[in-house]
């Protein structure tokens, strides 16, 4: 985590404005003292942020009043949350039986090849980041990646620069 | 409507029609549906009705459009089912937004049955739709007709099923309680409120026999009762719906295809055993799910389904979504309430049980979506009537996932005690492409493997763990002679290394060991004594692990050495990949007689292994020929050579 620059929460720059942590604030309102507080509240704060910044973990952890630790061993457990900013496209490669016995691992190390990124972080560009997951639950169509809310089934080796370039210029076919 | 009483369930059913049938009073006598699971979105079902939607515009035609879960046959999304009032249900499959047109031009306006999108052969021909027999009957709704999806029971994939628990997948609109009324919903809270005590409903359920459909196979029954005996003013009643287990969807289907009947299952526990909050537990991965659910939620409350004194009569019971954030462990009972609770989704021992003190200490019931699913029928139906259905010691049916290398990808339901084979070959259509089957994987990371001479085996749980797998949530992956099954070992001990929580040492460390053997093995460096030793270390792991993640992680190894024994020797002492999968043990190189010098391999080579000059206009081109000691084994190659000349040895 980058300690270099704290930011003050809630000054609002350009990255962390003002009613966005307003709006935080009153998710923390709403949820303090009920069940499974953290977790919901820290779920809302992802959807607002993108992600879970320094600033916003520490700002849960004093509206809850625990201790930040603790936000901090939530948000690194699951995979669901992220303490990194976010790429403007995420690429989801199920990595599931289903997925692996129809070449899903051949699909994630050809994704890593063509945007020379390994899974998990993402592209300097910002554009796309590769998160290996355990099953989306469309089995049947294996093997299946994600690009945002989109899903792509039956994808085969061939068709992945394809896809991409659907996204991002920088992968069109150059013929 | 506001608040129901029992009486006003008849009035809703009279009233309201379901997706997937008609009645004769609705205005339009056509209809066209779009099976909208995730399935189907994902083929493109949403694109579909965008086309239908627009065509139905255009043409100013007089048809109703609507949309229904998933029908099961999930290879052959999207589908969209015509129905009318005078004529047979006529399905097609496959359907892109260019076929709409087709379609709809063929069928409604030519009124001609278009053969090449038909989802089943035996409408295959038909000049005149109405004579598009043997479903002769058209879908008009009425209470004593047979049900919506009747037609289908003539197409190989669904005849031998027994649609129980997903009767209503496919034929209802999920966003609507309606619908699910009008199949008889909530008639069976009805009976059991006003029919039964609690005692009576929760005998109904220990006699029928039914056990948990999550994995373990523990009586649903014998646990309910256990947490009615504790006194306690706060119970809870809890759905698992995180369905981890990779290569499993059958409780995704569910949520999306008929979610008011879990929550109905959900209020009869909560009658039977004295509990006033329900959670549901589903993983964040399943976006439309949790709409639909929340969406039934809301419905079920507004007619007092759910809520303070249901029916009058006394009940108070809410529900309330949680999204799982994304953890394997979390689907583990302990774990999940740890994660509800707002902690670290880790497990602990047990006991004490959940049913004695669970969630927030409190008596609590956890179960699965499809046990929760079945409850209704058993109560609507009795007890015999479940306990006639099944095998010998698991009765009812149970819903199996079919992905891999099968033909029929889907969802199937079937009484219990089906043989692997009926499952695989006269359901599933066996495997595709002329490809040969190996093995059957069930139950995920926490199961095993098993070979083609258990091909009778019945489906059921003490079968299936006499075998060393176990039945699992129920996803069923078919793997073919592509598939390396000491490769496979491996990826699933992998999966479990990263999910274990880390608490206890025989997890932690001994599948770490486990898996330094096995790697070795697949690298060509195993040893003589390494089959012993990884037997060795997976009974100790099994006898002393903290959790049923760890207690189960040994099974895919030992479950692939007991019944494919030879491949781990071949790999051993051949260093001989069979499967052709393990890098170490594989060499590529190309056939020069039929390798037709296009160049596609070296330009798909990411390390510049491939040497060669491609035949162009005004070049006669080089051969081509793989460098050894560059090639790093990725395969790209050989799935990109369109003559088959990339050779794998
Ligand atoms: C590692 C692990 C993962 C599990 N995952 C699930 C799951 O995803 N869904 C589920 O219903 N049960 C899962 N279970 C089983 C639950 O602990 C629990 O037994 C089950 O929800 C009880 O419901 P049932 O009796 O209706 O099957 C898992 C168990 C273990 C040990
Ligand atoms: S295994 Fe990939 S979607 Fe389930």
């Amino acid at each position: 985590m980058d300690t270099g620059t704290v930011r003050k929460p809630g000054t609002g720059n350009e990255e962390f404005p003002a009613e966005k942590f307003q709006i935080l604030d009153e998710r923390i309102k709403e949820y303090k003292g009920k069940t499974g507080a953290t977790i919901r509240v820290m779920s809302k704060a992802q959807e607002i942020f993108g992600y879970l910044p320094r600033e916003v973990m520490f700002r849960i952890a004093d509206g809850l009043g625990i201790p930040p630790v603790k936000v901090y061993g939530i948000a690194t457990f699951y995979s669901y949350f992220s303490t990194m900013p976010p790429a403007r496209h995420k690429i989801i490669s199920c990595q599931g039986t289903a997925c692996y016995v129809s070449g899903g691992r051949q699909m994630l190390e050809k994704l890593e090849r063509i945007l020379g990124i390994r899974r998990g972080e993402t592209t300097p560009d910002r554009e796309f980041s590769i998160h290996p997951v355990r099953c989306i639950g469309t089995c049947a169509l294996a093997p299946v990646i994600k690009i945002d809310s989109e899903i792509y089934s039956r994808v085969s080796i061939g068709k992945i620069k394809k896809i991409l370039a659907r996204y991002s210029k920088k992968y069109e076919e150059k013929n | 409507m506001g608040k129901l009483g029992i009486e006003d369930l008849k009035k809703i059913s009279e009233k309201s029609s379901i997706a997937g049938a008609i009645r004769s009073n609705e205005e339009n006598d056509t209809k066209v549906v779009v099976h909208m699971g995730t399935c189907g979105i994902a083929s493109g079902a949403r694109k579909v009705m965008n086309a239908l939607k627009e065509i139905v515009d255009e043409k100013k035609l007089n048809i109703t459009l609507d949309e229904a879960g998933c029908l099961g046959i999930c290879e052959r999304e999207p589908i969209m089912t015509i129905i009318s009032k005078t004529k047979p249900v006529v399905r097609y499959a496959g359907v892109t937004p260019e076929a709409v047109r087709e379609i709809i031009e063929s069928h409604i306006i030519g009124k001609k049955v278009l053969d090449k999108y038909l989802l089943a052969n035996f409408q295959k021909g038909a000049e005149n739709i109405t004579e598009t027999s043997p479903s002769e009957k058209p879908a008009v709704f009425s209470p004593e007709w047979e049900g919506p999806l009747k037609d289908l029971k003539e197409i190989d994939f669904f005849m031998d099923q027994r649609r129980i628990t997903r009767k209503n997948c496919g034929a209802i609109n999920p966003y609507k309680i309606d619908e699910y009324i009008a199949m008889n919903g909530w008639t069976a809270l009805a009976k059991a409120l006003s029919e039964m005590t609690p005692e009576e409903a929760l005998d109904e359920i220990k006699d029928s026999g039914l056990r948990g459909r999550g994995g373990a196979g523990f009586p649903t029954g014998r646990k309910w009762e256990l947490c009615r005996q504790v006194r306690s003013d706060t119970k809870y009643i809890i759905c698992n719906a995180d369905e981890g287990d990779p290569g499993a969807f059958m409780d995704r289907s569910q949520l999306e295809g008929d979610p008011q009947s879990i929550l109905e299952g959900m209020a009869i526990a909560s009658y039977a055993i004295g509990a006033n909050k329900g959670i549901i537990y589903v993983r964040a991965e399943y976006p439309l799910a949790v709409e639909l659910i929340s969406n039934a939620i809301d419905q079920a409350r507004e007619y007092g389904l759910l809520g303070d004194d249901i029916f009058g009569k006394g009940l108070n019971f809410d529900v309330e979504v949680m999204i799982g954030a994304g953890a394997f462990v979390c689907g583990e009972e302990t774990a999940l309430i740890h994660s509800v609770e707002g902690r670290r989704g880790t497990p602990r021992p047990k006991p004490p049980f959940p049913a004695i003190s669970g969630l927030y200490g409190k008596p609590t019931i956890i179960n699965n979506v499809e046990t929760f699913a079945a409850v209704p029928f058993i109560i609507q139906n009795g007890s015999k009537w479940h306990s006639g259905l099944g095998s010998e010691t698991s009765k009812g049916t149970k819903i199996f996932s079919l992905a891999g290398k099968i033909t029929n990808n889907g969802l199937v339901e079937v009484e219990m005690g089906t043989s692997v084979e009926k499952l695989v070959y006269d359901i599933g259509g066996g495997v595709p492409n002329g490809g040969k089957f190996k093995a059957l994987q069930c139950g995920g990371p926490s199961g095993g493997c098993i070979s083609i001479n258990h091909l009778d085996t019945p489906i059921d749980y003490e079968s299936l763990t006499k075998l060393g797998a176990i039945m699992g949530s129920g996803g069923l992956v078919v793997m073919d002679e592509s598939t390396c099954m000491v490769d496979t070992a491996l990826y699933f001990l992998e999966f479990v290394q990263e999910e274990s929580c880390g608490q206890c040492t025989p997890c932690r460390d001994g599948i770490g060991v486990m898996l330094g053997i096995l790697t070795r093995i697949t690298e060509g460096e195993g040893r003589e004594e390494d089959i012993e030793q990884l037997q060795k270390i997976g009974e100790m792991i099994k006898k002393t692990a903290l959790c049923g993640l760890g207690q189960t992680a040994p099974n895919p190894v030992l479950s692939t050495i007991r019944h494919f024994r030879p491949e781990y020797e071949a790999h051993i002492k051949d260093k001989k990949c069979p499967a052709l999968r393990c890098r170490a043990l594989i060499t590529y190189s190309i056939d020069p007689e039929t390798c037709i010098l296009c160049g596609k391999c070296q330009k798909e080579c990411p390390n510049d292994a491939i040497e060669g000059v491609p035949k162009k206009k005004g070049s006669k081109g080089e051969p081509f020929r793989i460098l050894i000691e560059k090639c790093i084994k990725c395969g790209n190659c050989y799935s990109v050579c369109p003559t088959g000349s990339v050779l794998r040895t």
